[in-house]
């Protein structure tokens, strides 16, 4: 644990931010390139974690414990927002018998 | 130092493989790793509750529930139909200029200073429970009518229709 918190300590604040926005951007390309439903939810929660990260890293650059609460607050966040895509996906699945993204069009007209 | 390097590595390497493995159970698989890696990033930086927290909400509930949703559903086969080549070069390229704009804001901040950990006890359990539980008390009982709103709205949402009593979810 002593070396952990000797390792940070030389790591500066961009190289954080910028390892958070590639697994940001990673997440986006994810969700604009993949067909399958599941796939671009699981690109969301890339990004909802790299931004967890990002909060966390700030938490500890000011000092200051409310960041991590927040972070805390997404997760319970993000678990609820699972449960309730999964069903949606389910449903969607029992409906049209695929969960291909491309063929939910329908709210375009 | 080389720590923080390596695991940020990693990172970036599963998850570039969550997003182009072919296969969704592998995805998935690519996907735990990932967060692992994120739970080491939390260690790193002393947060131990969120790194427990990480460990036991993302890669011990979430993952498993995306597993079983794969698993029930019978996509465990490489019938994906893929977008068209254009698409895909349309995407990364919108992706990589997301990046590049972020990258650039981050570049013209000229100071960096390092992330220094000045109080060891800043991530401990004892010190967010006293945050969470005295100026976080109402949105963390929101939470829990949050909670419970999903599990309603999700086995609202996933039981068959015209089936009153059916048990599946």
């Amino acid at each position: 644990m002593e070396s952990f918190l000797q390792a940070v300590k030389v790591v500066p604040l961009n190289h954080y931010i910028l390892l958070s926005a590639i697994i940001f951007s990673i997440g986006v390309i994810g969700v604009l390139i993949r067909r399958n439903a599941i796939v671009v939810f699981m690109s969301v929660e890339l990004m909802l974690n790299a931004v967890n990260l990002l909060l966390t890293v700030f938490s500890v650059y000011s000092n200051d414990p409310n960041g991590q609460v927040f972070v805390f607050f997404i997760m319970a966040l993000a678990a609820a927002e699972i449960a309730i895509g999964l069903a949606i996906i389910v449903m969607i699945h029992r409906n049209t018998n695929s969960i291909d993204v491309d063929i939910l069009n329908r709210l375009k007209w | 130092m080389s720590i923080f390097y390596f695991i940020a590595f990693l990172s970036i390497l599963f998850s570039l493989l969550v997003i182009f493995a072919k296969n969704p159970v592998h995805s998935v698989l690519y996907l735990i790793i990932t967060f692992f890696t994120f739970t080491i990033h939390y260690i790193i930086l002393n947060a131990q509750f969120l790194a427990v927290v990480n460990f036991i909400v993302y890669m011990g509930a979430i993952l498993v529930l995306f597993l079983f949703v794969l698993m029930m559903l019978n996509l465990n086969k490489d019938t994906e139909p893929t977008k068209s080549i254009y698409v895909k070069l349309a995407g990364v390229i919108g992706g990589g200029a997301l990046l590049v704009t972020l990258v650039a804001a981050i570049k013209l901040t000229a100071k960096s200073n390092p992330v220094v950990l000045k109080d060891v006890n800043l991530g401990s359990v004892q010190n967010l429970g006293k945050v969470l539980f005295n100026e976080f008390l109402l949105p963390f009982e929101v939470s829990s009518i949050l909670l419970l709103s999903a599990m309603v709205g999700a086995v609202l949402l996933a039981t068959k229709e015209g089936k009153p009593k059916a048990t599946t979810v």
